[in-house]
């Protein structure tokens, strides 16, 4: 998947930190009928340019609703959350991230490579530059040869490429991604893993990534962020050592067992198993 | 398709012959008393004959209604005022212009309702009143109202379809707008999309099948509705009228005539509406 050309148009990794998303004391209560829940509690947290972030934790920890916040679909009640240095709404305008959900959704009327095209329609793009964007997301997520198929004639694995493909198309500088391979079986699920690291070693991009896996947290990030519930918390920040070429049997290392077994603590300890 | 003709022939066969008891038995009561009258005795053979070939029968056989189809179809000129075709034609216009009357305004109505809250609160309740009123009761009002301010023809008896058919647009529509998932609305507010984006390039196409399905029920609604319309103007042409003028006179083998016009005509129309379905959702991608 790497070219060389890509490989040589690499930024150097020890540039200067820059932070892209901060949080400080980031809180959000929803109202609800029976009463105010605290899905994120003083939140803290600075990611930086380049950085793979993983956010792993039981259901109903805040994984989804810091990711919504970030992306500015959902209001912070207390606490500041910038987005290279704007609010969520603003660096939104701005087209800074691209959202992944974890159902590809894509519009069944329409074919693949419209389907990428979207979000270039409705921003305005002209249309030769449409043209060739989708052509290179398309070449990135390696579904060149299918711009003519509609949703349907797609496997699971294949339209949740796809939809990263329409997230990366308008080239924002940061990634939000909920649970993207979630519904997917283990074998693609690696596959995926293993085109998402390329993708994200070739193109810098800045990655949010929520996940119930441990493994596939470990495999991917620089950084795990290990959440609990019941009010939603960070209860460990994790540094991931592992260098950044990645092969699959990476995970049999002790390096990443050692890793894995930080993060299952981690877990354990924010979760009183009632 | 192949297996589905042997059950449709064998209800159809059953169908006739229910029918072909029915006139038998109804008719057989006005063969006899003719015969008393007469001071003749007839055999069963002569009284089942006498059954299938009355001028006025209560019911007439399906061999009756078939010939009378046929003669004032094929047998006519089209232009004539006894051809089935000239009447049928006659409704037709008023059910496709009503339909499309009807269609219109409910797609616009669907429009408004789900982007406008005031509308979502105050239009659908009087949707849903307009939908009980019986439309017999209302129908010789429009025409009489009309009638008075100079409209009359074509127009009143559309305005009567498209008030049939404009109900289950507004339906099928507002729920096919309001189709799309949250997490589709969600995707499109990431790329600030304007509320005109959101309604053409999600709203719009998801309900599409919704449409379609609406548009099913309207256009038989349409027909029903310029039928009902040309009851009440003493009008002298049009599937409706010969209905009526048939049962003044009597003529019920005219009656039913119509009556199976008006069914073919209803079938055809939805026929063609399915058809259109198929060709609309197929050149869209979408499995079908
Ligand atoms: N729109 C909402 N309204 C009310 N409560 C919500 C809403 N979204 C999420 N929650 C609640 O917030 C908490 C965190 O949810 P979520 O962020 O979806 O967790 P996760 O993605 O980690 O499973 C849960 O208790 C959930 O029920
Ligand atoms: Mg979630």
């Amino acid at each position: 998947m790497l070219s060389q050309t890509e490989i040589d148009g690499f930024a150097a990794p020890d540039a200067a930190p820059e932070a892209v998303i901060e949080a400080r004391d980031l809180q959000l209560v929803f109202e609800t009928s029976d009463g105010p829940v605290q899905a994120l509690k003083d939140i803290n947290l600075t990611i930086e340019k380049g950085e793979f972030v993983s956010f792993i934790g039981p259901s109903g920890c805040g994984k989804t609703t810091f990711l919504r916040a970030v992306a500015g679909l959902e209001k912070p009640t207390g606490g500041t959350l910038t987005v290279n240095g704007m609010t969520p709404d603003e660096a939104r305008r701005a087209r800074a991230y691209g959202y992944v959900f974890q159902a590809a959704g894509l519009y069944p009327w329409r074919s693949i490579a419209r389907n990428v095209r979207l979000p270039l329609e409705i921003m305005g793009y002209s249309k030769a530059d449409q043209e060739s964007r989708v052509k290179k997301v398309l070449q990135l997520v390696d579904l060149e040869g299918f711009e003519r198929k509609y949703p349907w004639q797609l496997s699971g694995g294949m339209q949740q490429r796809a939809s990263i493909a329409r997230a990366l198309a308008f080239d924002a500088e940061i990634l939000l991604m909920d649970e993207p391979f979630g519904a997917l079986d283990e074998i693609v699920r690696d596959h995926l893993n293993e085109q998402l690291l390329a993708l994200w070693a070739r193109t810098e991009k800045t990655i949010g990534f929520v996940t119930h896996s441990i493994p596939e947290a470990v495999y991917l990030s620089t950084k795990i962020v290990v959440m609990s519930p019941r009010p939603g918390r960070i209860t460990d920040v994790i540094p991931n050592t592992l260098p950044k070429e990645r092969p699959l049997d990476i995970r049999d290392t002790p390096e990443f067992l050692e890793i894995a077994h930080r993060v299952r603590e981690g877990l354990r300890a924010g979760h009183a198993y009632d | 398709m192949r297996q589905s003709i042997l059950p449709v022939l064998t209800v159809v066969l059953i169908i006739l012959g229910i029918w072909y008891l029915a006139a038998a038995w109804m008719n057989a009561t006005w063969t006899l008393q003719q015969a008393e009258r007469a001071e003749q005795t007839l055999t069963t053979v002569e009284v089942l004959q006498d059954t299938m070939q009355q001028d006025r029968p209560k019911l007439p056989a399906p061999h009756q209604v078939a010939v009378e189809l046929w003669e004032t179809t094929a047998e006519k000129k089209i232009t004539s005022k006894r051809s089935l075709v000239y009447h049928g034609w006659i409704t037709l216009s008023a059910t496709l212009l009503g339909f499309a009357i009807g269609t219109g305004l409910g797609i616009l109505l669907a429009v408004g309702i789900v982007h406008n809250r005031a509308m979502d609160m105050s239009v659908m309740p009087w949707a849903i009143a307009s939908q009980t009123i019986p439309i017999l009761a209302i129908a010789p009002m429009i025409i009489v109202v009309l009638n008075s301010v100079g409209v009359t023809g074509l127009l009143p008896k559309a305005f009567i379809s498209a008030y049939l058919s404009f109900f289950p647009v507004v339906v099928g529509m507002v729920k096919g707008l309001r189709s799309p998932a949250p997490m589709q609305l969600d995707l499109m507010r990431t790329y600030s999309a304007s509320q005109s984006q959101v309604f053409w390039n999600l709203r719009l196409p998801a309900s599409v099948p919704f449409l379609f399905t609406s548009l099913k029920v309207g256009i038989a609604a349409s027909l029903v509705g310029a039928i009902v319309g040309e009851l009440p103007t003493g009008a002298v042409a049009g599937l409706g009228a010969r209905l009526l003028a048939g049962s003044y006179y009597g003529q019920t083998i005219q009656i039913w005539s119509a009556l199976i016009a008006a069914a073919v005509l209803a079938a055809s129309l939805v026929g063609i509406v399915s058809l259109l379905e198929r060709l609309t959702l197929h050149k869209m991608g979408m499995r079908t």
